[in-house]
């Protein structure tokens, strides 16, 4: 409530475990009205199970889930004000494209020419116009996927839960469906809450994001908040690259690491504490040697297109760093990083589990021969 | 001429892959005729011949007479009910089965087929030790002041009979359907706003259809077709058209007669499939029978 938001919904200390597994760990979220919420994170990391506990598919273990203040832990599925497009679309075989769309209006009693307009205006939402007739499996994956969500939508619901909905589509129809289906969202004004693994979908789509890990919420925040403010080393690493780097504290504004004195935005940590440092590739400079802050030598360089991804060695520590600038490879170059670029996180669970690119260089098999051997040792 | 080469190579190939093929499948061919073929061509033969194997219609005369249609009559009767009663205990049985655990299932799956591994006749004779007047059934509730009720020797009985023996056939091909059901088809189902009574009738019904077909006419066509349940637990006050099969090869040695009721029956029988087999066009796939 504090931001003015009305809020539709409410997570409140959501635990749930399965087979003695604990698959969410006291999970608190609020869902304001209208708007596009994803919840992010890596297989298993309890997003799926969340979005169920909203359509009313699972039961938490404790905790509380609200809708518009209400606690509705035991309303089942069909009477919760929600509607689901689910992995994989779970269309009715046994019905056509316009008998799967009229499914749910036609259990609350709606019939006849007017039920038949709605569906057509649907499908035409959908961009499906004159699909009606079709069975389910003359559709390729992205046409089910409309009649899905067309499916869905005709039930006017407050809240549309979207499970990794464009996971089956190929790159080029996820890219489009991903357009669409935000216009929808800001056309019908509901309240989306999607749930993807991947992040840049969840950037370029939401209003909210919410990136979740080991059955917990690890950040709550815009797009632009998780991708330039992660706070912990799980989602910098997660959202986007990033070189993660051990650091300490010196002062306000001033940090060090890889050996050097820099100064920065962050200011309220003790002094001396140690840190994390999140430095985006995109955000450092390729200067000369003289005028470097760091100095490192090339180890790989790849063509991305828009730009060269290349790999420097800096004192034993991998640096991705994106430059529109051709360098040689195994050239000596010097670094230069803004003060804004330098971003400070608190130790986390996480630290020193995300680190730098060695797996990019050389000596990655040398590396991981030594790490085999000491797992066999 | 590379073009033509090359296709009569190519014309060459598909004659030897169909001819191993047809290799492969020579025992399946040669079984099929010798085993179904050649006696479905001996039941014909008999039935449109006299004792003196010369050619007459008399045995379908003497088959479409007022004794045989009451026969039959009786037959479908008794078969439409035992079929019925396997649907209404099967398929809720089935639809138990199939939604529990991977386990459980096991569990129950084998207590469907255990009676199966007894001998049919053994059976037969353990519900007449049970419904006898003296029985097992009568003694109980005797004790508890009820009188003795007649439960042999009726229709009831032969209908239980056949319920009993013919149960799994109809459990097994719902249930292999049913596992298959998708459960996120009654999820979603139950998000558009189904009741648990609409997601039974809308999805999982419409669904299940194909095994519920192979399901009637897996009890349907034994049950028509049986002759020493009604003679067990009938008591022979309930001739059916197997008994009167029955009754032609061993009794009368009028094996001519009994082919003629046996191609009826067949006919019947190939139509009745041919109507159900309209109900469930197989897209869904599942049913046991093709």
């Amino acid at each position: 409530m504090e931001n003015g938001a009305e809020k539709i919904i409410k997570l409140e200390q959501i635990v749930k475990s399965f087979d003695g597994e604990m698959i969410l760990k006291s999970v608190n979220l609020e869902i304001g009205d209208k708007e596009f919420v994803t919840l992010l994170g890596p297989s298993g990391c309890g997003k799926t199970t969340t979005l169920r506990i909203i359509g009313g598919f699972e039961t938490p273990d404790s905790g509380t889930v609200y809708f518009d203040g209400k606690a509705v832990n035991d309303v089942p599925p069909y009477k919760r004000p929600v509607n689901t497009v689910f992995q994989k679309y779970a269309l009715f075989p046994h019905l056509n494209v316009f008998e799967n769309i009229a499914f749910g209006p036609k259990l609350h009693g709606e019939k006849g020419p007017e039920l038949t307009k709605k569906v057509l205006e649907m499908l035409e939402i959908v961009n499906l116009k004159g699909f009606e007739k079709r069975s389910i499996s003359t559709l390729s994956g992205g046409q089910q996927q409309r009649v899905a969500i067309a499916r869905a939508l005709i039930n006017q619901p407050r809240v549309l839960l979207l499970d990794e909905p464009l996971g089956a589509l190929d790159l080029k129809l996820r890219k489009d469906m991903q357009i669409e289906l935000k216009n929808i969202q800001q056309r019908m004004g509901i309240t989306f809450v999607y749930v993807t693994h991947d992040q840049e979908e969840a950037l370029s789509m939401s209003d909210v994001v919410v990136v979740m890990d080991n059955g917990e919420i690890q950040q709550i925040g815009t797009p632009q908040d998780i991708y330039n403010e992660p706070v912990n080393a799980f989602v910098a690493d997660f959202i986007g690259e990033s070189n993660i780097l051990d650091g300490q504290m010196l002062d306000d504004y001033y940090v060090s690491f890889s050996g050097k004195r820099f100064r920065c935005l962050d200011a309220g940590f003790e002094k001396n504490e140690p840190v994390d440092i999140v430095v985006r590739p995109e955000d450092v400079d390729v200067v000369s040697v003289e005028r470097g802050m760091l100095t490192g030598v090339v180890s790989s360089v790849t063509f991305k297109g828009v730009h060269y991804e290349i790999i420097v060695d800096i004192g034993g520590f991998k640096w991705m760093i994106q430059t529109t600038d051709y360098v040689e490879n195994g050239a000596e170059i010097g670094l230069y990083i803004e003060p804004d670029a330098i971003h400070v996180m608190k130790k986390s669970e996480f630290s020193g589990m995300f680190g730098d690119y060695s797996t990019f260089s050389e000596e990655m098999e040398h590396l991981s021969d030594v790490n085999e051997t000491e797992e066999e040792a | 001429m590379t073009g033509a080469g090359a296709r009569r190579k190519e014309v060459k190939k598909t004659v030897i892959t169909s001819l191993l093929s047809r290799f492969a499948a020579a025992p399946h061919v040669v079984w099929s005729v010798l085993f179904i073929v050649v006696p479905l061509i001996f039941v014909a033969y008999y039935a449109f011949t006299d004792r003196n194997f010369a050619f007459t219609m008399e045995n379908f005369s003497a088959f479409f007479t007022p004794k045989y249609m009451q026969i039959l009559g009786r037959s479908v009767k008794l078969a439409v009910i035992a079929t019925l009663v396997c649907l209404l205990i099967g398929y809720p049985a089935a639809y138990y089965i199939a939604r529990a655990n991977a386990k459980r299932q096991k569990i129950l799956i084998m207590l469907i087929m255990l009676p199966m591994w007894m001998n049919f006749l053994i059976r037969t004779y353990a519900w007449m030790v049970i419904l006898q007047d003296t029985g097992i059934f009568n003694s109980v509730i005797g004790a508890i002041g009820l009188g003795p009720l007649k439960l042999m020797y009726t229709e009831g009985a032969v209908v239980l009979g056949m319920v009993y023996d013919y149960l799994p056939y109809m459990i097994m091909p719902i249930y292999s359907v049913m596992v298959k059901l998708d459960p996120r088809l009654v999820e979603a189902a139950y998000d558009l706003g189904c009741n648990p009574a609409q997601v039974v009738r809308k999805v999982v019904i419409p669904q299940s259809i194909p095994g519920v077909v192979s399901g009637i006419m897996m009890v349907f066509v034994p049950s028509i077709s049986t002759f020493y349940i009604s003679q067990k637990l009938g008591g022979g006050n309930f001739y059916l058209i197997g008994d009167a099969i029955e009754t032609q090869v061993y009794t009368a040695n009028n094996l001519h007669m009994a082919a003629a009721i046996s191609l009826v029956l067949m006919v019947i029988l190939l139509a009745g499939m041919f109507v159900m087999n309209r109900f469930s066009d197989d897209s869904a796939g599942g049913g046991l029978i093709p």
